[in-house]
């Protein structure tokens, strides 16, 4: 195999993963907030059934996730739930956004039950409503607040990412080991490793940016 | 008619009975400083007289417009008029960290100020109103910074200032809005000796506009030297209350004697 085609193929597997991560970010992040109001419903059942699930979600591999997501629906039922050329990817997103979406939910919950009391009462006694004040006063004090953990969070997404190779999903690994490491090439591995550092390198600066960004008040 | 009146005012924490059905009234233009020692009912008082709690009991009657009533249920929306009536400034300011000084006073006035808008017009009206409106509620906001002495600082945020200013920022975003009665819970109990005076001396200057205060505080000095009336509250009830005079030169109460003698001797030892 020559370095072009070897290139190539790696190329097609970075791009695999990068879908992935992206969509896997964009969907949970908003997925997250519905599941973080499940956890704090003042309706006992939806949160004691919310506090379940993440619970099971938070308490399983993700591995495992990604296996019952794409396998048990057709073992089960004899339905197959990701048809298709894309079935795969998208069992492996589904699995992903739910699992994220239930870390997320945590990080938010702890970043809005962080914000001082004082801050509603304040916020009430200046006669705002309670959209009013999630969304003058609370909201950007949250954000601050998680950036941190947020930031942790989409840092161990970028790496998970590699899982979805237990479903057999074409991401960066199972090219890999499929293509390439089977015909006894070391170097590709490098090539990986390289590729994650500069991924995880490029969102550091983000993250960093972010911070800056956000740095012009102090909580 | 007195601007407020308060008859049977009572709260229950669990078992505990905190406020145990107080009747009070406040007229207009009247400055009056609640004292006593911690857990006798103070803050709650003030806090269920601004709606800050739900009381469990009585009724509050502010102006001849408003009344509130334990025992009847109250939208949110009501809730919220009421509440706009009193201002509140706390002991430790509540400042909104994300906004500007003059944001945090302009904000709350701005969104007050809109949502009438919106109730009464439509459409374009609407939007000439609105751009009026913002700049009168900057206006509003720049004047009351001017107030309490803060023009300067108008663009800085509140982690940049000293306690006694932002505490005089909290003063300023309360008085946006105009309330009928202005709240104090403890508001300088969170600052250094040196810095309750800027403090206090804007407090004495809205006395002097005539505005109508509460004061819940443990300056006894500034007590009697500004308010018309003072308070002494103990278990939950008022034990005490008359002219400055009346209640620290010649209290009636034992209670009263005890609190006063215990915090003359903390200063005298200070």
């Amino acid at each position: 195999m020559s370095f072009a085609s070897i290139n190539a193929l790696l190329l097609e597997g970075f791009g695999t993963t990068c879908l992935l991560f992206l969509l896997t970010l964009v969907l949970s992040i908003p997925l997250g907030v519905v599941v973080m109001f499940g956890s704090v419903c003042p309706f006992r059942p939806v949160r004691y059934l919310t506090r379940t699930f993440v619970w099971i979600i938070r308490g399983t591999p993700l591995m495992l996730q990604l296996f019952v997501v794409f396998y048990v629906p057709g073992m089960l039922f004899r339905i197959q739930l990701f048809p298709g050329e894309n079935g795969r990817f998208i069992a492996a997103l589904v699995a992903f956004v739910i699992n994220y979406a239930c870390y997320f939910s945590e990080i938010y919950r702890g970043g809005i039950q962080s914000i001082p009391r004082g801050q509603y009462e304040a916020a009430k006694a200046l006669g705002m409503t309670r959209t009013e004040t999630f969304f003058r006063v609370i909201l950007m004090q949250v954000v601050k607040r998680i950036l941190a953990p947020i930031s942790n969070e989409v840092m161990t997404l970028v790496k998970d990412t590699s899982l979805a190779r237990v479903i057999s999903v074409a991401e960066i690994f199972y090219v890999n080991q499929v293509y390439i490491l089977s015909k006894a090439i070391i170097w590709p591995l490098f090539y990986i490793g390289v590729f994650f550092l500069v991924f995880i390198g490029i969102l550091t600066l983000l993250f960093r940016y972010l911070e800056k960004k956000l740095s012009y008040y102090q909580i | 008619m007195s601007l407020l009146e308060v008859k049977g005012l009572t709260k229950r924490f669990g078992e505990t009975e905190v406020l145990k059905g107080i009747d009070y009234t406040q007229e207009r233009g009247e400055v009056v400083s609640i004292i006593g020692s911690s857990g006798g009912g103070k803050t709650t008082f003030l806090r269920c007289l601004n709606f800050l709690e739900r009381a469990d009991a009585g009724t509050v009657q502010i102006g001849d417009d408003c009344r509130f009533d334990a025992e009847k249920k109250y939208s949110e929306k009501e809730m919220r008029s009421f509440r706009l009536r009193f201002g509140m400034v706390f002991q430790s300011f509540h400042l909104f960290p994300q906004y500007t000084v003059l944001e945090n006073v302009r904000m709350p006035l701005w969104l007050r100020v809109d949502e009438t808008l919106k109730q009464t017009l439509r459409g374009r009206e609407l939007r000439a109103k609105r751009e009026e409106a913002k700049a009168e509620c900057r206006t509003k906001a720049e004047e009351l910074l001017a107030e309490v002495g803060l023009s300067e600082k108008k663009n800085a945020y509140p982690c940049e200032l000293s306690g006694g200013q932002c505490q005089r920022v909290a003063i300023a975003r309360a008085l946006a809005l105009s309330p009928d009665i202005l709240c104090f819970d403890e508001p300088t109990s969170a600052l250094d000796p040196e810095l309750t005076g800027e403090v206090l001396r804007v407090i004495r200057a809205l006395k002097e506009q005539g505005r109508t205060m509460i004061v819940v505080t443990h300056e006894m000095g500034f007590a009697r030297r500004v308010s018309d009336r003072v308070v002494f509250m103990a278990n939950g009830g008022i034990e005490e209350m008359g002219t400055p005079e009346e209640v620290f030169d010649r209290p009636k109460s034992p209670l009263t004697r005890a609190f006063l003698s215990a915090s003359l001797e903390e200063d005298f030892k200070a």
